[in-house]
Protein backbone atom coordinates (compact mmCIF):
# COMPACT_ATOMS: atom_id res chain seq x y z
CA UNK A 1 0.00 0.00 0.00
CA UNK A 2 3.27 2.25 0.95
CA UNK A 3 5.01 1.76 -2.22
CA UNK A 4 2.26 1.44 -4.60
CA UNK A 5 0.45 4.93 -5.12
CA UNK A 6 -3.67 4.71 -4.15
CA UNK A 7 -3.91 1.43 -5.39
CA UNK A 8 -6.31 -0.48 -3.37
CA UNK A 9 -5.49 -4.32 -2.76
CA UNK A 10 -6.79 -6.07 -6.03
CA UNK A 11 -9.33 -9.21 -5.46
CA UNK A 12 -7.76 -11.03 -7.80
CA UNK A 13 -3.70 -10.69 -9.47
CA UNK A 14 -1.59 -12.44 -11.72
CA UNK A 15 1.76 -10.91 -11.92
CA UNK A 16 4.44 -11.80 -14.07
CA UNK A 17 2.72 -14.81 -15.72
CA UNK A 18 4.68 -16.93 -17.65
CA UNK A 19 3.18 -20.24 -19.10
CA UNK A 20 5.34 -22.20 -21.50
CA UNK A 21 4.07 -25.84 -23.33
CA UNK A 22 7.13 -27.19 -24.24
CA UNK A 23 9.18 -24.64 -25.90
CA UNK A 24 6.31 -22.60 -27.11
CA UNK A 25 5.54 -19.58 -24.71
CA UNK A 26 1.65 -19.17 -24.26
CA UNK A 27 1.75 -16.66 -21.42
CA UNK A 28 4.91 -13.46 -21.37
CA UNK A 29 5.24 -11.60 -18.56
CA UNK A 30 1.12 -11.14 -18.28
CA UNK A 31 0.21 -9.01 -15.50
CA UNK A 32 -3.40 -8.37 -14.37
CA UNK A 33 -5.38 -6.71 -11.30
CA UNK A 34 -8.71 -6.88 -10.77
CA UNK A 35 -10.18 -4.80 -8.03
CA UNK A 36 -13.17 -6.56 -5.91
CA UNK A 37 -16.90 -5.44 -7.72
CA UNK A 38 -14.87 -4.29 -10.80
CA UNK A 39 -15.85 -5.79 -14.35
CA UNK A 40 -12.72 -6.50 -16.44
CA UNK A 41 -13.40 -7.96 -20.32
CA UNK A 42 -10.47 -9.71 -22.12
CA UNK A 43 -10.24 -9.57 -25.77
CA UNK A 44 -7.84 -10.64 -28.23
CA UNK A 45 -7.55 -12.76 -31.24
CA UNK A 46 -7.35 -16.15 -31.26
CA UNK A 47 -4.24 -18.09 -29.53
CA UNK A 48 -3.59 -14.61 -27.70
CA UNK A 49 -3.62 -16.90 -23.96
CA UNK A 50 -6.72 -15.60 -23.07
CA UNK A 51 -7.91 -19.10 -21.98
CA UNK A 52 -4.37 -20.52 -20.71
CA UNK A 53 -4.50 -17.08 -18.71
CA UNK A 54 -7.69 -18.39 -16.99
CA UNK A 55 -6.45 -21.99 -16.56
CA UNK A 56 -3.65 -20.21 -14.32
CA UNK A 57 -6.12 -18.28 -12.49
CA UNK A 58 -8.67 -20.50 -11.60
CA UNK A 59 -5.38 -23.36 -10.99
CA UNK A 60 -5.79 -25.57 -13.68
CA UNK A 61 -2.43 -24.64 -14.73
CA UNK A 62 0.57 -24.15 -12.81
CA UNK A 63 2.08 -21.27 -14.28
CA UNK A 64 5.96 -21.18 -16.01
CA UNK A 65 6.76 -18.42 -13.80
CA UNK A 66 4.78 -15.52 -11.87
CA UNK A 67 2.25 -15.61 -8.62
CA UNK A 68 -1.04 -15.01 -8.29
CA UNK A 69 -2.52 -13.63 -5.39
CA UNK A 70 -6.25 -13.96 -4.31
CA UNK A 71 -7.94 -11.66 -1.97
CA UNK A 72 -4.56 -11.27 -0.46
CA UNK A 73 -2.92 -14.93 -0.50
CA UNK A 74 -0.81 -16.20 -2.67
CA UNK A 75 -2.70 -19.14 -4.52
CA UNK A 76 -0.18 -19.81 -7.36
CA UNK A 77 0.57 -24.07 -5.99
CA UNK A 78 -2.81 -24.70 -5.01
CA UNK A 79 -5.29 -26.70 -7.07
CA UNK A 80 -8.41 -25.85 -8.61
CA UNK A 81 -10.37 -27.36 -6.14
CA UNK A 82 -9.53 -25.34 -3.96
CA UNK A 83 -9.33 -22.12 -5.47
CA UNK A 84 -12.95 -22.59 -6.20
CA UNK A 85 -13.59 -23.54 -2.84
CA UNK A 86 -12.17 -19.96 -1.01
CA UNK A 87 -14.13 -18.58 -3.94
CA UNK A 88 -12.68 -18.27 -7.51
CA UNK A 89 -15.31 -20.07 -9.55
CA UNK A 90 -14.47 -20.09 -13.78
CA UNK A 91 -17.12 -21.22 -16.65
CA UNK A 92 -15.42 -23.11 -20.25
CA UNK A 93 -16.49 -22.25 -23.15
CA UNK A 94 -17.82 -25.41 -24.19
CA UNK A 95 -20.11 -26.37 -21.42
CA UNK A 96 -19.05 -29.11 -19.66
CA UNK A 97 -21.90 -30.38 -17.32
CA UNK A 98 -22.45 -33.89 -15.64
CA UNK A 99 -23.81 -35.42 -17.95
CA UNK A 100 -25.11 -38.07 -15.53
CA UNK A 101 -26.41 -36.19 -13.42
CA UNK A 102 -29.73 -33.94 -13.69
CA UNK A 103 -29.50 -29.84 -14.07
CA UNK A 104 -30.93 -29.45 -9.80
CA UNK A 105 -28.01 -31.64 -9.13
CA UNK A 106 -24.96 -30.32 -11.03
CA UNK A 107 -25.84 -27.28 -8.91
CA UNK A 108 -25.98 -29.43 -6.12
CA UNK A 109 -22.69 -30.53 -6.53
CA UNK A 110 -21.27 -27.30 -7.07
CA UNK A 111 -23.28 -25.80 -3.40
CA UNK A 112 -21.92 -29.05 -1.51
CA UNK A 113 -18.12 -28.60 -2.67
CA UNK A 114 -17.54 -25.87 -4.12
CA UNK A 115 -19.78 -23.53 -1.15
CA UNK A 116 -19.38 -26.25 1.41
CA UNK A 117 -22.97 -26.22 2.01
CA UNK A 118 -24.53 -29.42 3.43
CA UNK A 119 -28.23 -30.14 3.98
CA UNK A 120 -30.85 -28.02 3.03
CA UNK A 121 -28.51 -24.98 2.81
CA UNK A 122 -26.92 -26.39 -0.28
CA UNK A 123 -30.51 -27.38 -1.78
CA UNK A 124 -31.05 -23.93 -1.27
CA UNK A 125 -27.93 -22.56 -2.77
CA UNK A 126 -28.13 -24.86 -5.83
CA UNK A 127 -31.79 -23.72 -6.26
CA UNK A 128 -30.82 -20.32 -6.06
CA UNK A 129 -28.25 -20.58 -8.35
CA UNK A 130 -30.68 -22.07 -10.90
CA UNK A 131 -33.38 -19.29 -10.59
CA UNK A 132 -31.14 -16.38 -11.23
CA UNK A 133 -30.15 -18.21 -14.23
CA UNK A 134 -33.63 -18.85 -15.51
CA UNK A 135 -33.67 -22.58 -14.87
CA UNK A 136 -35.64 -23.83 -12.40
CA UNK A 137 -37.87 -25.19 -14.54
CA UNK A 138 -35.43 -27.33 -15.56
CA UNK A 139 -34.48 -28.70 -12.85
CA UNK A 140 -35.00 -32.74 -12.91
CA UNK A 141 -34.37 -32.76 -16.20
CA UNK A 142 -30.99 -34.65 -16.89
CA UNK A 143 -28.24 -31.97 -17.89
CA UNK A 144 -27.75 -34.01 -21.28
CA UNK A 145 -30.94 -33.22 -22.63
CA UNK A 146 -30.86 -28.99 -22.53
CA UNK A 147 -29.60 -27.14 -25.52
CA UNK A 148 -26.79 -24.79 -25.33
CA UNK A 149 -28.25 -21.86 -24.25
CA UNK A 150 -29.35 -23.99 -21.04
CA UNK A 151 -26.00 -25.44 -20.90
CA UNK A 152 -24.62 -21.80 -20.67
CA UNK A 153 -26.80 -20.95 -18.31
CA UNK A 154 -26.30 -24.51 -16.62
CA UNK A 155 -22.58 -23.55 -16.25
CA UNK A 156 -22.95 -20.54 -14.88
CA UNK A 157 -25.49 -21.59 -12.72
CA UNK A 158 -23.04 -24.67 -11.57
CA UNK A 159 -20.16 -21.77 -10.84
CA UNK A 160 -22.68 -19.44 -8.96
CA UNK A 161 -23.46 -22.31 -6.30
CA UNK A 162 -19.83 -22.25 -5.46
CA UNK A 163 -20.75 -18.97 -3.56
CA UNK A 164 -17.99 -17.02 -5.70
CA UNK A 165 -15.93 -13.63 -5.34
CA UNK A 166 -14.64 -13.84 -8.85
CA UNK A 167 -16.35 -15.55 -11.60
CA UNK A 168 -14.16 -15.79 -14.78
CA UNK A 169 -15.81 -16.27 -17.73
CA UNK A 170 -14.65 -17.71 -20.92
CA UNK A 171 -16.74 -16.83 -23.93
CA UNK A 172 -19.75 -17.40 -22.46
CA UNK A 173 -21.62 -15.38 -25.17
CA UNK A 174 -20.11 -17.18 -28.16
CA UNK A 175 -23.07 -19.80 -30.58
CA UNK A 176 -25.81 -17.63 -29.15
CA UNK A 177 -28.76 -16.01 -30.84
CA UNK A 178 -29.10 -11.99 -30.66
CA UNK A 179 -31.98 -12.60 -28.42
CA UNK A 180 -30.29 -15.30 -25.94
CA UNK A 181 -27.80 -13.05 -25.59
CA UNK A 182 -29.80 -10.26 -24.57
CA UNK A 183 -30.98 -12.37 -21.93
CA UNK A 184 -27.50 -13.58 -20.77
CA UNK A 185 -26.25 -10.10 -20.95
CA UNK A 186 -29.24 -8.93 -18.41
CA UNK A 187 -28.06 -11.48 -16.15
CA UNK A 188 -24.57 -11.06 -15.89
CA UNK A 189 -24.87 -7.21 -15.60
CA UNK A 190 -27.33 -8.35 -12.32
CA UNK A 191 -24.73 -10.43 -10.89
CA UNK A 192 -22.26 -7.32 -11.44
CA UNK A 193 -25.08 -5.27 -9.56
CA UNK A 194 -24.50 -7.75 -6.83
CA UNK A 195 -21.13 -7.17 -6.21
CA UNK A 196 -19.82 -9.77 -7.76
CA UNK A 197 -16.19 -9.12 -9.40
CA UNK A 198 -15.77 -10.45 -13.28
CA UNK A 199 -13.19 -11.45 -15.75
CA UNK A 200 -15.23 -12.06 -18.93
CA UNK A 201 -13.40 -13.33 -22.11
CA UNK A 202 -15.44 -12.82 -25.06
CA UNK A 203 -15.12 -12.22 -28.65
CA UNK A 204 -18.54 -10.80 -29.25
CA UNK A 205 -17.80 -7.02 -27.95
CA UNK A 206 -20.77 -4.85 -27.90
CA UNK A 207 -22.17 -7.57 -25.17
CA UNK A 208 -18.53 -7.34 -23.25
CA UNK A 209 -19.38 -3.31 -23.41
CA UNK A 210 -22.47 -3.11 -22.03
CA UNK A 211 -21.31 -4.76 -18.44
CA UNK A 212 -17.53 -3.65 -18.15
CA UNK A 213 -15.68 -1.22 -16.47
CA UNK A 214 -12.35 -1.95 -17.91
CA UNK A 215 -11.10 -3.61 -20.75
CA UNK A 216 -7.57 -5.59 -21.09
CA UNK A 217 -6.40 -6.65 -24.79
CA UNK A 218 -3.72 -10.05 -25.39
CA UNK A 219 -2.06 -10.99 -27.98
CA UNK A 220 0.60 -13.11 -28.96
CA UNK A 221 0.82 -13.98 -25.10
CA UNK A 222 0.79 -10.58 -23.35
CA UNK A 223 -1.39 -7.72 -22.37
CA UNK A 224 -0.56 -4.66 -25.19
CA UNK A 225 -3.67 -2.49 -24.01
CA UNK A 226 -5.75 -1.63 -20.88
CA UNK A 227 -7.84 1.05 -19.59
CA UNK A 228 -11.24 2.44 -20.48
CA UNK A 229 -12.93 0.42 -23.22
CA UNK A 230 -12.99 2.92 -25.82
CA UNK A 231 -9.38 3.83 -25.36
CA UNK A 232 -8.27 0.56 -25.51
CA UNK A 233 -10.10 -0.14 -29.24
CA UNK A 234 -9.11 2.87 -30.26
CA UNK A 235 -5.18 2.10 -29.91
CA UNK A 236 -3.44 1.32 -33.14
CA UNK A 237 -1.55 -1.88 -31.94
CA UNK A 238 -4.81 -3.13 -30.89
CA UNK A 239 -6.71 -2.57 -34.00
CA UNK A 240 -3.78 -4.14 -35.43
CA UNK A 241 -3.55 -7.23 -33.59
CA UNK A 242 -7.42 -8.19 -32.53
CA UNK A 243 -9.21 -6.54 -36.22
CA UNK A 244 -6.48 -7.17 -38.31
CA UNK A 245 -5.58 -10.45 -37.24
CA UNK A 246 -8.81 -11.79 -37.33
CA UNK A 247 -8.97 -12.02 -41.09
CA UNK B 1 -29.64 -78.52 -16.47
CA UNK B 2 -31.01 -76.10 -14.61
CA UNK B 3 -28.69 -77.50 -12.11
CA UNK B 4 -26.36 -75.94 -14.19
CA UNK B 5 -28.12 -72.58 -14.90
CA UNK B 6 -28.23 -71.99 -11.10
CA UNK B 7 -25.18 -72.69 -10.08
CA UNK B 8 -23.64 -70.52 -13.11
CA UNK B 9 -26.18 -67.89 -11.93
CA UNK B 10 -24.23 -68.06 -8.30
CA UNK B 11 -20.91 -68.31 -9.41
CA UNK B 12 -22.06 -64.59 -11.14
CA UNK B 13 -21.83 -63.38 -7.68
CA UNK B 14 -18.39 -64.20 -6.80
CA UNK B 15 -17.83 -62.50 -10.70
CA UNK B 16 -19.72 -59.57 -10.01
CA UNK B 17 -17.91 -58.78 -6.68
CA UNK B 18 -14.08 -58.74 -8.16
CA UNK B 19 -15.35 -57.22 -11.47
CA UNK B 20 -17.31 -54.24 -9.83
CA UNK B 21 -14.11 -52.74 -8.31
CA UNK B 22 -11.97 -53.37 -11.91
CA UNK B 23 -15.09 -51.36 -13.44
CA UNK B 24 -15.14 -49.05 -10.95
CA UNK B 25 -11.41 -47.96 -11.45
CA UNK B 26 -11.66 -48.07 -15.12
CA UNK B 27 -14.76 -45.82 -14.58
CA UNK B 28 -14.28 -43.07 -12.30
CA UNK B 29 -10.16 -43.13 -12.10
CA UNK B 30 -9.74 -44.10 -16.10
CA UNK B 31 -7.11 -47.13 -14.95
CA UNK B 32 -6.85 -50.49 -15.71
CA UNK B 33 -5.52 -52.49 -13.05
CA UNK B 34 -3.92 -55.53 -13.58
CA UNK B 35 -3.25 -56.13 -10.83
CA UNK B 36 -6.67 -56.57 -9.47
CA UNK B 37 -6.76 -60.30 -9.35
CA UNK B 38 -3.30 -60.97 -7.63
CA UNK B 39 -4.77 -57.82 -5.24
CA UNK B 40 -7.67 -60.36 -4.95
CA UNK B 41 -5.26 -63.70 -3.94
CA UNK B 42 -3.37 -61.12 -1.54
CA UNK B 43 -6.54 -60.45 0.50
CA UNK B 44 -7.38 -64.27 0.49
CA UNK B 45 -3.61 -64.84 1.94
CA UNK B 46 -4.80 -62.14 4.61
CA UNK B 47 -7.71 -63.69 5.85
CA UNK B 48 -5.58 -67.27 5.38
CA UNK B 49 -3.41 -65.46 8.14
CA UNK B 50 -5.42 -64.21 10.01
CA UNK B 51 -7.54 -67.51 10.54
CA UNK B 52 -4.28 -70.15 10.88
CA UNK B 53 -2.04 -67.36 12.65
CA UNK B 54 -3.73 -65.22 14.48
CA UNK B 55 -6.90 -67.24 15.48
CA UNK B 56 -9.85 -65.48 14.83
CA UNK B 57 -12.89 -66.64 13.09
CA UNK B 58 -13.25 -66.84 9.34
CA UNK B 59 -16.27 -63.99 9.08
CA UNK B 60 -14.28 -62.08 11.57
CA UNK B 61 -11.13 -62.26 9.35
CA UNK B 62 -12.85 -61.11 6.00
CA UNK B 63 -14.51 -58.49 8.19
CA UNK B 64 -11.00 -57.13 9.06
CA UNK B 65 -9.22 -57.80 6.05
CA UNK B 66 -11.45 -55.76 3.61
CA UNK B 67 -10.93 -52.22 5.90
CA UNK B 68 -6.64 -53.10 5.38
CA UNK B 69 -7.20 -53.82 1.45
CA UNK B 70 -9.37 -50.35 1.56
CA UNK B 71 -6.20 -48.72 3.37
CA UNK B 72 -4.01 -50.78 0.97
CA UNK B 73 -5.57 -49.08 -1.77
CA UNK B 74 -5.88 -45.82 -0.63
CA UNK B 75 -2.30 -46.03 -0.50
CA UNK B 76 -1.35 -47.33 -4.03
CA UNK B 77 -3.61 -44.41 -5.63
CA UNK B 78 -1.90 -42.16 -3.23
CA UNK B 79 1.65 -43.24 -3.87
CA UNK B 80 1.82 -45.33 -7.20
CA UNK B 81 -1.73 -45.02 -9.84
CA UNK B 82 -1.72 -41.01 -9.47
CA UNK B 83 1.99 -40.70 -10.66
CA UNK B 84 1.82 -43.79 -13.46
CA UNK B 85 -1.38 -42.42 -14.74
CA UNK B 86 -0.01 -38.81 -15.89
CA UNK B 87 2.64 -41.34 -18.24
CA UNK B 88 -0.11 -41.84 -20.58
CA UNK B 89 -2.02 -44.95 -21.27
CA UNK B 90 0.73 -47.45 -21.79
CA UNK B 91 2.27 -46.58 -18.24
CA UNK B 92 -0.29 -47.76 -15.67
CA UNK B 93 -0.31 -51.33 -17.40
CA UNK B 94 3.46 -51.53 -17.43
CA UNK B 95 3.41 -50.34 -13.64
CA UNK B 96 0.24 -52.93 -12.47
CA UNK B 97 1.65 -55.92 -14.35
CA UNK B 98 4.58 -55.40 -12.42
CA UNK B 99 2.90 -54.61 -9.36
CA UNK B 100 1.09 -58.06 -9.88
CA UNK B 101 4.33 -59.93 -10.35
CA UNK B 102 5.77 -58.73 -7.33
CA UNK B 103 2.87 -59.48 -5.60
CA UNK B 104 2.99 -62.91 -6.89
CA UNK B 105 6.48 -63.14 -6.05
CA UNK B 106 6.30 -61.79 -2.44
CA UNK B 107 2.61 -64.19 -1.93
CA UNK B 108 5.40 -67.06 -3.02
CA UNK B 109 8.01 -65.87 -0.51
CA UNK B 110 5.46 -65.04 2.80
CA UNK B 111 3.50 -68.06 1.92
CA UNK B 112 5.07 -70.70 -0.10
CA UNK B 113 3.87 -72.08 -3.05
CA UNK B 114 1.60 -74.50 -1.94
CA UNK B 115 -2.40 -74.47 -2.62
CA UNK B 116 -4.31 -73.47 0.41
CA UNK B 117 -8.45 -73.14 0.72
CA UNK B 118 -10.01 -71.38 3.47
CA UNK B 119 -12.73 -74.44 3.31
CA UNK B 120 -11.21 -76.04 6.00
CA UNK B 121 -11.79 -73.66 8.41
CA UNK B 122 -15.58 -72.97 7.40
CA UNK B 123 -16.85 -76.19 8.77
CA UNK B 124 -19.50 -77.53 6.97
CA UNK B 125 -20.37 -74.62 4.72
CA UNK B 126 -18.44 -75.30 1.66
CA UNK B 127 -20.26 -78.37 0.93
CA UNK B 128 -23.78 -77.98 2.63
CA UNK B 129 -26.97 -77.13 0.52
CA UNK B 130 -30.16 -76.75 0.50
CA UNK B 131 -32.90 -78.71 -1.01
CA UNK B 132 -35.29 -77.50 -3.35
CA UNK B 133 -38.38 -78.71 -3.81
CA UNK B 134 -37.69 -79.61 -7.35
CA UNK B 135 -35.26 -82.11 -5.95
CA UNK B 136 -32.22 -79.85 -7.24
CA UNK B 137 -29.85 -78.46 -4.21
CA UNK B 138 -27.75 -75.45 -4.30
CA UNK B 139 -24.75 -74.64 -2.14
CA UNK B 140 -25.33 -72.64 0.94
CA UNK B 141 -21.88 -70.58 0.19
CA UNK B 142 -22.62 -69.85 -3.24
CA UNK B 143 -25.57 -68.19 -2.02
CA UNK B 144 -24.26 -66.67 0.44
CA UNK B 145 -21.71 -65.41 -2.11
CA UNK B 146 -24.56 -64.28 -4.18
CA UNK B 147 -26.43 -62.44 -1.20
CA UNK B 148 -23.32 -60.40 -0.11
CA UNK B 149 -22.52 -59.69 -4.11
CA UNK B 150 -26.32 -58.25 -4.56
CA UNK B 151 -25.93 -56.56 -1.37
CA UNK B 152 -22.60 -54.99 -2.03
CA UNK B 153 -23.57 -53.62 -5.18
CA UNK B 154 -26.55 -52.52 -4.18
CA UNK B 155 -25.39 -50.40 -1.10
CA UNK B 156 -22.34 -49.13 -3.58
CA UNK B 157 -25.30 -48.50 -5.78
CA UNK B 158 -26.87 -46.55 -3.11
CA UNK B 159 -23.99 -44.46 -2.52
CA UNK B 160 -23.11 -43.09 -5.66
CA UNK B 161 -26.73 -42.36 -5.96
CA UNK B 162 -27.41 -40.67 -2.69
CA UNK B 163 -23.81 -39.45 -0.96
CA UNK B 164 -22.07 -36.76 -1.18
CA UNK B 165 -19.08 -39.04 -1.62
CA UNK B 166 -20.97 -40.89 -4.19
CA UNK B 167 -21.61 -37.23 -6.12
CA UNK B 168 -18.21 -36.66 -6.08
CA UNK B 169 -17.43 -40.05 -7.83
CA UNK B 170 -19.74 -39.46 -10.43
CA UNK B 171 -18.98 -35.66 -10.91
CA UNK B 172 -15.28 -36.91 -11.38
CA UNK B 173 -16.18 -39.53 -13.67
CA UNK B 174 -18.10 -37.61 -16.17
CA UNK B 175 -15.88 -34.66 -16.07
CA UNK B 176 -12.38 -34.85 -13.58
CA UNK B 177 -11.42 -30.81 -14.43
CA UNK B 178 -15.24 -29.81 -14.32
CA UNK B 179 -15.79 -31.47 -10.82
CA UNK B 180 -12.31 -29.35 -10.10
CA UNK B 181 -14.14 -26.27 -10.99
CA UNK B 182 -16.92 -27.48 -8.57
CA UNK B 183 -14.41 -27.54 -5.73
CA UNK B 184 -13.63 -31.57 -5.35
CA UNK B 185 -10.63 -32.58 -5.28
CA UNK B 186 -10.29 -35.59 -8.13
CA UNK B 187 -7.69 -36.93 -6.96
CA UNK B 188 -9.17 -37.57 -3.32
CA UNK B 189 -12.02 -39.64 -4.88
CA UNK B 190 -9.90 -41.20 -6.76
CA UNK B 191 -8.15 -42.22 -3.54
CA UNK B 192 -11.22 -43.58 -2.15
CA UNK B 193 -12.71 -45.48 -5.85
CA UNK B 194 -9.64 -47.48 -5.61
CA UNK B 195 -9.95 -47.89 -1.80
CA UNK B 196 -13.33 -49.39 -2.49
CA UNK B 197 -12.06 -51.28 -5.57
CA UNK B 198 -9.36 -52.94 -4.06
CA UNK B 199 -11.90 -53.90 -0.94
CA UNK B 200 -13.91 -55.21 -2.79
CA UNK B 201 -10.94 -57.39 -4.60
CA UNK B 202 -10.57 -58.57 -0.99
CA UNK B 203 -13.85 -59.99 -0.31
CA UNK B 204 -13.71 -61.39 -3.74
CA UNK B 205 -10.69 -63.60 -2.93
CA UNK B 206 -11.76 -64.08 0.27
CA UNK B 207 -15.13 -65.82 -1.04
CA UNK B 208 -12.73 -67.76 -3.70
CA UNK B 209 -10.75 -69.18 -1.23
CA UNK B 210 -13.35 -70.51 0.60
CA UNK B 211 -14.73 -72.98 -2.43
CA UNK B 212 -11.40 -73.33 -4.20
CA UNK B 213 -7.99 -73.81 -3.83
CA UNK B 214 -5.71 -70.68 -4.21
CA UNK B 215 -1.76 -70.25 -4.93
CA UNK B 216 0.30 -67.04 -5.61
CA UNK B 217 -0.08 -67.53 -8.98
CA UNK B 218 -4.17 -67.81 -9.11
CA UNK B 219 -4.67 -63.66 -9.90
CA UNK B 220 -4.23 -63.49 -13.30
CA UNK B 221 -6.83 -66.12 -14.49
CA UNK B 222 -9.17 -63.91 -12.11
CA UNK B 223 -8.43 -61.13 -13.34
CA UNK B 224 -9.34 -62.20 -16.76
CA UNK B 225 -12.32 -63.92 -15.42
CA UNK B 226 -13.44 -59.99 -13.84
CA UNK B 227 -12.52 -58.57 -17.43
CA UNK B 228 -14.75 -60.89 -19.20
CA UNK B 229 -17.11 -59.50 -16.82
CA UNK B 230 -17.14 -56.36 -16.78
CA UNK B 231 -16.72 -55.92 -20.68
CA UNK B 232 -19.77 -58.43 -21.22
CA UNK B 233 -21.93 -56.57 -18.70
CA UNK B 234 -20.75 -52.83 -20.36
CA UNK B 235 -18.24 -50.77 -18.50
CA UNK B 236 -18.88 -48.12 -15.94
CA UNK B 237 -22.69 -49.72 -15.16
CA UNK B 238 -22.93 -51.72 -11.87
CA UNK B 239 -26.06 -53.65 -12.22
CA UNK B 240 -23.89 -54.59 -16.08
CA UNK B 241 -21.58 -56.15 -13.93
CA UNK B 242 -23.39 -58.26 -12.20
CA UNK B 243 -25.41 -59.33 -15.27
CA UNK B 244 -22.21 -59.64 -17.12
CA UNK B 245 -20.62 -61.87 -14.06
CA UNK B 246 -24.05 -64.12 -14.46
CA UNK B 247 -23.64 -64.66 -18.29
CA UNK B 248 -20.15 -65.54 -17.90
CA UNK B 249 -20.68 -67.85 -14.66
CA UNK B 250 -23.70 -69.61 -16.92
CA UNK B 251 -21.27 -70.12 -19.75
CA UNK B 252 -18.54 -71.72 -17.88
CA UNK B 253 -20.82 -73.32 -15.97
CA UNK B 254 -22.58 -75.23 -19.24
CA UNK B 255 -19.00 -75.54 -20.40
CA UNK B 256 -18.18 -77.61 -17.27
CA UNK B 257 -20.98 -79.63 -17.97
CA UNK B 258 -19.89 -80.85 -21.65
CA UNK B 259 -16.00 -81.39 -20.55
CA UNK B 260 -13.63 -80.59 -17.75
CA UNK B 261 -11.91 -77.89 -20.14
CA UNK B 262 -15.00 -76.57 -21.10
CA UNK B 263 -15.21 -74.83 -18.45
CA UNK B 264 -12.81 -72.05 -19.28
CA UNK B 265 -13.21 -72.42 -23.13
CA UNK B 266 -17.07 -71.48 -22.92
CA UNK B 267 -16.41 -68.34 -20.87
CA UNK B 268 -14.09 -67.42 -23.25
CA UNK B 269 -16.58 -68.25 -26.20
CA UNK B 270 -18.93 -66.16 -24.65
CA UNK B 271 -16.90 -63.27 -23.90
CA UNK B 272 -15.41 -63.17 -27.47
CA UNK B 273 -19.33 -63.84 -29.14
CA UNK B 274 -20.52 -60.72 -27.40
CA UNK B 275 -17.21 -58.49 -28.66
CA UNK B 276 -17.79 -59.48 -31.93
CA UNK B 277 -21.31 -58.53 -31.65
CA UNK B 278 -21.08 -55.12 -30.59
CA UNK B 279 -17.92 -54.53 -32.96
CA UNK B 280 -20.42 -55.64 -35.83
CA UNK B 281 -23.50 -53.35 -34.44
CA UNK B 282 -20.70 -50.49 -33.62
CA UNK B 283 -19.65 -50.61 -37.68
CA UNK B 284 -22.92 -51.47 -38.82
CA UNK B 285 -24.48 -48.38 -37.22
CA UNK B 286 -21.43 -46.38 -37.67
CA UNK B 287 -21.52 -45.32 -33.92
CA UNK B 288 -19.28 -45.95 -30.80
CA UNK B 289 -15.92 -46.93 -32.34
CA UNK B 290 -14.32 -48.95 -29.62
CA UNK B 291 -16.25 -47.39 -26.56
CA UNK B 292 -19.39 -48.93 -28.25
CA UNK B 293 -17.79 -52.06 -28.40
CA UNK B 294 -17.11 -52.16 -24.59
CA UNK B 295 -20.40 -50.97 -23.98
CA UNK B 296 -19.22 -47.72 -22.66
CA UNK B 297 -21.21 -44.59 -22.48
CA UNK B 298 -20.47 -42.51 -25.41
CA UNK B 299 -18.54 -39.75 -24.23
CA UNK B 300 -19.82 -36.27 -24.44
CA UNK B 301 -18.41 -32.99 -26.09
CA UNK B 302 -15.31 -33.16 -23.72
CA UNK B 303 -12.91 -34.54 -26.11
CA UNK B 304 -13.86 -32.30 -28.83
CA UNK B 305 -13.35 -29.19 -26.39
CA UNK B 306 -9.85 -30.09 -25.61
CA UNK B 307 -8.82 -31.25 -29.50
CA UNK B 308 -10.40 -27.87 -30.30
CA UNK B 309 -8.20 -26.17 -27.44
CA UNK B 310 -5.63 -28.35 -28.57
CA UNK B 311 -5.34 -27.15 -32.37
CA UNK B 312 -6.27 -23.62 -31.62
CA UNK B 313 -3.58 -22.93 -28.86
CA UNK B 314 -0.74 -24.98 -31.58
CA UNK B 315 -1.66 -23.02 -34.08
CA UNK B 316 -0.85 -19.41 -33.24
Amino acid sequence: MSEEPAMVQPMLEGRGIDKSFGAFKVLKAVDLAVASGEAVGIVGPNGAGKTTLFGVLAGALLPTAGTVRFAGADLTGTGAAARCRSGIARTHQVPRPFLGMSVFENALTAAQFGAGLSGSAAEDCAAEALERTALLNHANRPAAALGLLDRKRLELARALATRPRVILLDEIGGGLTEAELGLLITLIGQLKADGLTIVWIEHILHALLKVIDRLVCMSAGAVIAEGGPDAVMADPEVRRAYLGGSL
Amino acid sequence: MLDALIQGILLGGYYAILAAGLSLMFGVVRFINLAHGDLAIYGAYLVLFAVEVLGLSPWVAVASVVPVMALLGWLLQATLFARTIKGGFLLPLLTTFGLGAVLQNGMFGLFGSDTKSLGNHIGNLSWASWQLPVGISVGQLPVITFAVAVAVLGSLQLVLSFSKLGRAIRATSSDPEAAELSGIDARAVHRAAAAIAVALAGLAGAFLAMRALINPYAGPTQLIFAFEAVVIGGIGSLWGTLVGGIVLGVAQSFGATISAQGFQLAGHLVFLGVLGGRLYLAHSRNLGGWRGVLGMPALPLKSATQLKKVTSEGRS
